[in-house]
């Protein structure tokens, strides 16, 4: 099992769980489980199959950009962090 | 037959000294920090006998040696006699005499004030702060862009560590949804301009850094004019617009932001130094949908999550300020409130990145002046 961790712009996609136990051993197969469990979450996600260009997806804290995208390999206990950019400051 | 020195009084040295003697300082460095004869030569009595050769190669050059009373002196002008020098003199006085007699004086180059020592004195003990450190910092100059959420505890902070220059950009009046995180502010300034507001707050804080208003909108058009006369740039703005605006803006005048932001219960910080690290745009490339980042206003905030990611954003303040430690360039750092929980994730210059990469239009130059402020550079 690895986690996925979900930031907060997508809780409401996951009934507002904060992380997300996945199966697979490659970043694909685990959001194929991740979108398997939440369904709302592939269009937030993804674009035409692809990642979602507003959204950085890190392996623990390893860009898969920089790896082997979608096909960047995952260990049981790695850490998927779901990151899309946060506006917020002022107010 | 051995060479001998003479010993003269205090008006006698000021006169030698107007007519062409060189003067020899043979004190300790401290006591020379503490004031010393203007031209002077500072040369330590136990650096005198390897030294003075460099120092004053001509053996027959009017030399006029001193030290705190005469008794230093003394002994190195006999020395300097046994090993040759034909015109030395020793002024056997106290210095103070020196100073009576009109010689020339110069006071030592203060770097605080005694009110300053005082009130800064927690920082003067740390190492790697100390008088040095905290000139800097009242040297320093931090744009603020946003007097909000997240420059509400900056700015409080900065203010009170010393930091001598504050600019603010902020054209928003306080409201009282502000008044809930929004520190620098108060029921009674409700109406204020949030600058005005800040001012009023950070002057009685510490009257003796300089506020300074920008009563606009940060923009294409005015950004390199704020940020260009800033050393520090700390972005708390509440839309994507700003960001890329400030981003792009601040790898071509080469300036480091210090990048924070919230959401309800979570916040981001990271630093991103031109060209050293990565920028905005390496990290997300093109702007997302506002549905993806709604501001505090249509999202939320919890009133202390400004503070604590404030508060990280302004200890990489001090850290570039300063030039030590390590900042967040390259790491950017996530805060989960709810759990109590810091992540990292690293964050790389893309070399397509179309601010600061391989191809972009504005790659530096040789010399880059934002780097001296850089920790490690």
């Amino acid at each position: 099992m690895s986690n996925v961790r979900i930031p907060p712009v997508l809780r409401e996609s996951t009934g507002g769980s904060r992380s997300v136990d996945v199966n697979g051993t490659t970043v694909a197969e685990a959001l194929d489980d991740l979108f398997a469990k939440h369904p709302a979450l592939r269009d937030r996600v993804t674009e035409d199959g692809a990642l979602s260009r507003f959204i950085n997806v890190y392996v623990n804290d390893r860009d898969v950009r920089y790896r082997d995208g979608l096909e960047t390999t995952i260990a049981a206990e790695d850490t998927i962090i779901l990151l899309p950019a946060m506006a917020g400051g002022s107010g | 037959m051995t060479n001998t020195f003479r010993e003269v009084t205090a008006a006698e040295a000021v006169a030698l000294a107007r007519g062409g003697h060189r003067v020899i300082d043979v004190r300790e460095q401290s006591e020379w920090d503490a004031g010393h004869v203007a031209g002077a030569t500072l040369l330590p009595l136990a650096d005198v006998p390897q030294r003075i050769g460099e120092v004053a190669p001509d053996k027959e050059a009017p030399l006029l040696l001193h030290c705190a009373v005469g008794g230093r002196s003394g002994r190195a002008a006999g020395w300097l006699a046994q090993m040759g020098y034909t015109n030395v003199v020793s002024m056997k006085a106290p210095i103070g005499h020196w100073k009576e007699q009109g010689g020339a004086w110069e006071e030592p180059q203060q770097l605080l004030t005694p009110a300053q020592q005082r009130r800064y004195s927690r920082h003067l003990l740390i190492p790697e702060v100390g008088q040095e450190g905290q000139r800097k910092l009242l040297d320093a100059k931090v744009l603020l862009i946003g007097a909000g959420g997240l420059g509400s505890p900056v700015a409080l902070y900065l203010t009170a560590s010393g930091v001598g220059t504050i600019g603010l950009v902020d054209d928003d009046r306080v409201d009282e949804s502000n008044l809930q995180r929004q520190v620098l502010h108060g029921s009674d300034r409700v109406g204020m301009l949030k600058v005005d507001s800040a001012e009023l707050t950070l002057r009685g804080l510490n009257p003796e850094t300089n506020v300074v208003k920008h009563v606009e909108r940060l923009n294409a058009d005015n950004v390199e004019r704020l940020i260009s006369a800033y050393d520090v740039i700390v972005d708390g703005t509440d839309n994507f617009d700003t960001r890329y605006v400030l981003n792009d803006a601040a790898v071509r005048l080469r300036k480091p932001v210090i990048h924070g932001s919230i959401y309800r219960w979570d916040g981001q910080v990271t630093t991103f130094v031109p060209f050293e690290g990565p920028c905005y745009r390496c990290m997300y490339p093109t702007q997302p949908p506002d549905e993806l980042a709604p501001a505090c206003s249509v999202a939320g905030v919890l009133g202390v999550l400004p503070g604590i990611v404030g508060m990280l954003q302004a200890n990489e303040v001090f850290k570039l300020v300063l030039g030590v430690g390590d900042t967040l360039a390259g790491r950017l750092l996530m805060f989960d409130a709810m759990g109590t929980t810091f992540d990292e994730v690293r964050i790389w210059r893309d070399p397509a990145c179309p601010a600061c990469g391989d191809g972009a239009a504005h790659m530096p130059d040789v010399a880059e002046p934002g780097a001296a402020l850089v920790a490690g550079a």
